[in-house]
């Protein structure tokens, strides 16, 4: 039998990596033509809305990690957040190399006129930039090293799937169902944080005492604090006073 | 007709899988179409032991207003397509243009003529002779195509009837049926789908009404059983499965106008000097063109037909009048 944690290790880590693959090995299945698959007529807007879409979905998984461990209470969700939160950024980061690259070939005036003259791809950039420094501080020696900052750093991932869904929804023509369907999704996902936080200032405030109001802060702090100690039990090697971000 | 046993097959005669079964596709959505009446030019399906084979349609080429570019394949024109009615995917008017019944099929003409009423297809096509047209089309959306039409000018119908003094302009409009057409069912765009020109836009030999393409009937899936192809504007102006031609003294409103007035004008002229407000209109991916790496390339003024079209606009400021 295997125990809890080499089943996380062994068996469900790797076959979330597979999960994370499959839309990559699809797409490249495709462009490869592999057992008569194909991209279609268009194979590079294929491969660019492919990348970008995937990216996307894997950062509204992301972001219901959260959620998933608050509403089952199984803290292990956590550990399946880092692996999910790199494969959006990459999807991302291959969206936008894939553009600048092959359907603009490396065309760097072309990619500053876009910036600047085009909403849509200056806030897609925007969200990827704001992805670019949680990438870069998700190993566990930066989370140690950051400490409590860490989180605050990672609340960006907030704005970038904003700035994301933005991107998508002032990119297509006149149909814009899906994206809305990506706003609701998010705007569930980032309600339910709002929920939470605001039932974890109501209990630290109980009703009429509204004054009380101006010390929240350091409430929530202390709070915070607790619940990273809670979590640094149930998840393995969290750094001290850590708290996930919720 | 006299059925000869095949003495040898070469490899070259073997068709490839591929092919055979995209063509296979293809003549089911023809058959599917309910080709049936029999009409002088247009060539139906008719059933050969047991296979339904579409006879070429009965056409002459015209190379004074085609070009000598590489045409896309017809797998490539038949499968990436925008047609709304359809659904927004560029796979869904393959998907689901079956469902629409192309025969039988009329087409009124109305509005300020002296000929007006609602005429069968085949009364509306019965004097026109047939011609292919390959043509440069170029989508909104910065994508491309070579595609040979088969079809006749639209201003020997427009004559036909007759326009009064006071038709200024040539409305058009696609059927609306949600239960054919199930993309209607959501309000994408103000349905029916219309679309308009000037009179003297539409009198140019260069506008065709198109009846075919790849020397077929055709496809649902391209606007069957008749539509509008405007090379020198973008694709939305080449309005599909027309049901009405409209001569009006005011200027008609376009569906695309209608939905975003900012971004789509009446004239929607190929003009690389003017961007759509969110992208970039200054060069354009040709379908197909061999692989990923093959770059975009620039747009021409009017799609490549400045030489033909441009007179019609002398004196206009086409940034305003986009």
């Amino acid at each position: 039998m295997l125990t809890q944690e080499q089943t996380l290790r062994f068996v469900f880590k790797p076959l979330l990596l597979l999960a994370c693959l499959a839309p990559f090995l699809h797409l490249a299945a495709g462009a490869a033509g592999l057992g008569g698959m194909s991209l279609g007529a268009n194979p590079v807007e294929s491969v660019l809305h492919g990348l970008g879409k995937w990216g996307l979905n894997f950062l509204l998984v992301t972001l219901c990690i959260t959620p998933l461990r608050q509403i089952t209470g199984w803290v292990h969700w956590m550990r399946f957040r880092r692996m999910l939160g790199l494969t959006a950024f990459f999807y991302l980061l291959g969206h936008f190399a894939f553009y600048l690259v092959v359907d603009r070939g490396l065309d760097l005036r072309v990619l500053a006129e876009d910036v600047i003259a085009r909403p849509y791809i200056t806030v897609g950039l925007a969200g990827l930039l704001l992805l670019v420094p949680l990438a870069a501080t998700s190993t566990r020696a930066s989370m140690r090293r950051l400490g409590r900052r860490w989180q605050a750093l990672h609340r960006l991932v907030y704005p970038a799937a904003i700035l994301g869904c933005v991107h998508y929804y002032w990119q297509v023509k006149a149909d814009v169902r899906e994206p809305l369907v990506y706003f609701t999704v998010l705007g569930a996902l980032l309600g339910w944080r709002w929920w939470k936080h605001r039932q974890r200032l109501s209990r630290a405030a109980p009703a009429g005492r509204s004054r009380q109001i101006r010390f929240l802060p350091s409430l929530a702090a202390a709070r915070g604090q607790q619940d990273g100690r809670q979590d640094e039990r149930a998840t393995r090697g969290r750094p001290r006073g850590h708290r996930l971000a919720q | 007709m006299l059925i000869k046993p095949a003495p040898d097959i070469r490899p070259s005669e073997i068709t490839p899988e591929r092919v055979y079964l995209s063509r296979r596709r293809f003549l089911q959505s023809l058959t599917a179409a309910g080709l049936a009446g029999g009409l002088a030019g247009i060539a139906d399906a008719q059933t050969v032991m047991g296979v339904s084979v579409i006879r070429e349609l009965d056409y002459h080429p015209n190379p004074r207003y085609s070009t000598d570019e590489a045409k896309n394949t017809l797998e490539e024109v038949t499968g990436y397509n925008n047609f709304y009615e359809f659904g927004t995917d560029k796979g869904d008017p393959a998907r689901y243009a079956g469902r629409l019944r192309t025969r039988p099929w009329s087409v009124a003409i109305e509005g300020e003529a002296e000929d007006t009423g609602v005429f069968d297809l085949e009364d509306i096509l019965a004097p026109h002779t047939l011609e292919e047209r390959i043509y440069r089309l170029r989508c909104v959306e910065a994508w491309s195509m070579v595609i040979p039409w088969i079809g006749f000018p639209l201003g020997d119908l427009i004559r036909r009837f007759r326009p009064t003094s006071r038709a200024k302009y040539v409305q058009f409009t696609t059927l609306l049926d949600p239960k054919q057409m199930p993309g209607q069912r959501y309000p994408v765009l103000d349905w029916p789908y219309a679309e308009g020109l000037r009179m003297d836009e539409a009198m140019h030999p260069l506008a065709i009404l198109a009846v075919g393409l790849y020397g077929k009937v055709m496809p649902n899936q391209n606007g069957a059983p008749i539509r509008l192809v405007v090379p020198w504007k973008y694709g939305f102006k080449s309005i599909k499965s027309i049901v009405s031609i409209r001569f009006t003294e005011q200027r008609p409103r376009s569906s695309w106008e209608r939905s975003a007035p900012r971004e789509y004008g009446f004239y929607a002229n190929v003009n690389p000097e003017v961007d759509h407000p969110r992208w970039s209109q200054k060069t354009e991916r040709r379908i197909g063109a061999g692989s990923f790496w093959e770059p975009r390339q620039p747009t021409r003024m009017f799609n490549g037909y400045a030489d033909q079209v441009a007179s019609l606009y002398s004196g206009m400021d086409l940034a305003r009048n986009f």
